[in-house]
């Protein structure tokens, strides 16, 4: 069922000669969930509807499912399913018309169908819904009508459009872990447009980060957090200290700097912010130089107060922790 | 009660108008062609023909034009070329013309000196003429119907998310399932508000039917000859009021097809 997607040399060049994706080549495993991560602009979305068969490469570029060609093959052949953002769903059709639709262009027989949809309604929690219409339906609903409609014709591969970005806060949440749960069940081969980096590490096997038309990094979560291989890419997974040091610039996550009182110490504490779990403070150099970091709660550390910066285990990009006095 | 009586107040203008515009005048018109005027109507088979002709042309004029108009509307819509507002704009041109001046160009094409009469004689055949018949009529009044419908059906195109139609092929759907399933529903409420304007203007045509409906009695015709030839008000006075009741009972149906979004 799942497969595997390849693409060799796609580049995406717009008509009026803007390059919306410089050629990228990837590999994508079946079963995999792989997460384009990116601000927007970067060529994410032009990449997944090059998969998809919405777009096709500049010549030269090739698209592979599980090693055959499918360059040429439109969208409505290429076995896909989609889910949008707007979620897309025909308002001229009921809930059970919608989820029904791509077994029924096919041909499937009726009871079939009926069988596959009410498989669908139940697996999605949809039942009661079943005859709605669309307009009824809550924003949550609709997506998750989106996703079932995607899945009931079997797709070889799943496509998803930054699906959550239209939800508020807390459903996204609530959405984002049915997504995962969802994926894991069918084991299907998924890519998932966003530009929500904890959408993506929560969601994604591998995350590949995507800035101005080209691969910035491809990566489990936990190596872009670690081992970015840019700031750009510290910069958009987590929160990152730039900072300048004798022998270069280094990167620093927040959480990995420990403060002590040190009347002596090279950083003076200029602003303390309460945040719950942690407290964040910045601290400046004698050079002018600004640092954030998130320390445990501690009640005596004050703004004025002078203090020493210490680097818990490794730098990012850096393998020796940098001496910051 | 304050508010309802300044509501009245603001609405009063327009009752009157109403009233003195079109009430009266209906109503007088319903009276004026009296038992005689209705009875007569339905013994001479002439008019009943003519009633049933009109709303048959206006039928075909609205299924054409829809045709047209929806297949332009959509390519227009979607499609960006070099010389697309100068098409635009050309298409739309007839909107300025009268009904004569619309006749006068169905004749110019297909009339006696006409220019398919003209290469059809060149060819060796014989001198196709059409203009005067009831194809003369239909090509006058789609033509002169095609920009008003065109505009409204552009615009609903454009509404269209774009994603819906993605959606459907992601899911399998071929050019033709997409059309049926996403494009006509997404454009129906427009197409049914344009084929209603469409229908009512050409029941009710009047000069290109004038200038070229000598062969075929649309009721317009009918009732200017009755009323200006014959004299014959009750008759005339008549057929008008049928004619406004079958294209009103018309308008309503495309009313209630379409949500409220037809005129």
């Amino acid at each position: 069922m799942s497969i595997a997607i390849s693409l060799r040399a796609c580049g995406k060049t717009w008509a009026g000669g803007a390059r919306g994706l410089l050629p990228i080549d990837m590999d994508i495993t079946a079963g995999e969930t792989l997460v384009l991560l990116g601000p927007s602009g970067c060529g994410k979305t032009t990449l997944l509807r090059l998969i998809a068969g919405l777009e096709m490469p500049d010549a030269g570029g090739q698209v592979l499912f599980d090693g055959k060609d499918v360059t040429r093959l439109p969208i409505e052949r290429r076995n896909v399913g989609m889910v949008f953002q707007s979620y897309a769903l025909f308002p001229n059709m009921d809930v059970t018309g919608n989820i029904g639709y791509g077994l029924r262009v096919r041909g499937t027989p009726k009871n079939e169908v009926q069988k596959r949809v009410a498989e669908m309604l139940e697996m999605m929690q949809l039942t009661e819904f079943r005859h709605r219409s669309i307009d009824a339906l809550s924003g949550g609903q609709r997506q998750r009508v989106a996703l079932a409609r995607a899945i009931a014709p079997r797709p070889q591969v799943l496509l998803l459009d930054e699906p959550l970005s239209a939800l508020d806060a807390r459903l996204r949440d609530q959405l984002r872990q049915e997504i995962d749960t969802l994926l894991r069940v069918l084991g299907i081969t998924a890519i998932y447009v966003t530009h929500d980096q904890s959408e993506a590490m929560a969601l994604g096997d591998r995350i590949c980060v995507m800035e101005a038309g080209r691969i910035a990094q491809i990566g489990s979560g936990r190596d872009l957090y670690h081992h970015p291989a840019s700031t750009f890419v510290a910069d958009f997974i987590g929160d990152a200290n730039r900072y300048v040091t004798q022998t270069g610039e280094v990167i620093l996550r927040p959480e990995e700097l420990s403060l002590r009182p040190n009347p002596n110490g090279a950083f003076m504490i200029t602003r303390v912010t309460f945040l719950g779990p942690v407290l964040r403070i910045m601290v400046r150099h004698r050079d002018g130089q600004e640092l954030r970091a998130d320390v445990p709660d501690d009640v005596t550390l004050q703004p004025g107060m002078r203090v020493e910066v210490t680097v818990g285990g490794a730098a990012l990009m850096n393998t020796d922790p940098p001496d910051l006095d | 009660m304050h508010d309802r009586l300044r509501a009245g107040l603001l609405i009063a203008p327009a009752l009157a108008v109403f009233l003195a515009f079109f009430l009266i005048p209906l109503g007088y018109l319903a009276v004026a062609g009296g038992a005689g005027g209705y009875s007569a109507i339905l013994t001479e088979p002439r008019f009943l023909r003519s009633l049933i002709s009109t709303l048959l042309v206006a039928a075909a004029t609205t299924v054409i034009t829809l045709f047209i108009a929806t297949i332009m509307g959509l390519f227009l819509a979607r499609v960006r070329f070099r010389g697309r507002s100068t098409l635009l704009a050309l298409l739309t041109l007839p909107l300025a013309f009268p009904g004569v001046v619309v006749g006068y160009l169905v004749i110019m094409l297909a009339g006696r000196q006409g220019l398919v009469a003209e290469v059809s004689l060149a060819l060796g055949g014989d001198r196709i003429v059409f203009a005067y018949s009831l194809a003369g009529l239909l090509l006058g009044y789609v033509y002169f119907s095609i920009p008003r419908t065109l505009l409204t059906l552009m615009a609903a195109a454009e509404k269209l998310d774009p994603r819906l139609e993605e959606a459907a092929r992601s899911l399998g759907a071929s050019p033709f399932g997409v059309l049926r399933d996403v494009l006509l529903p997404g454009m129906a409420p427009a197409m049914a508000a344009a084929g209603a304007i469409c229908f009512a203007t050409a029941t009710g045509a009047f000069g290109t039917a004038f200038a070229l409906a000598s062969r075929i009695d649309v009721l317009p015709m009918v009732i200017y000859t009755e009323f200006t030839l014959q004299a014959n008000l009750a008759v005339a006075a008549a057929l008008s009021f049928l004619l406004g009741i079958a294209t009103w009972a018309v308008l309503a149906l495309a009313r209630g097809a379409s949500g409220g979004a037809a005129a």
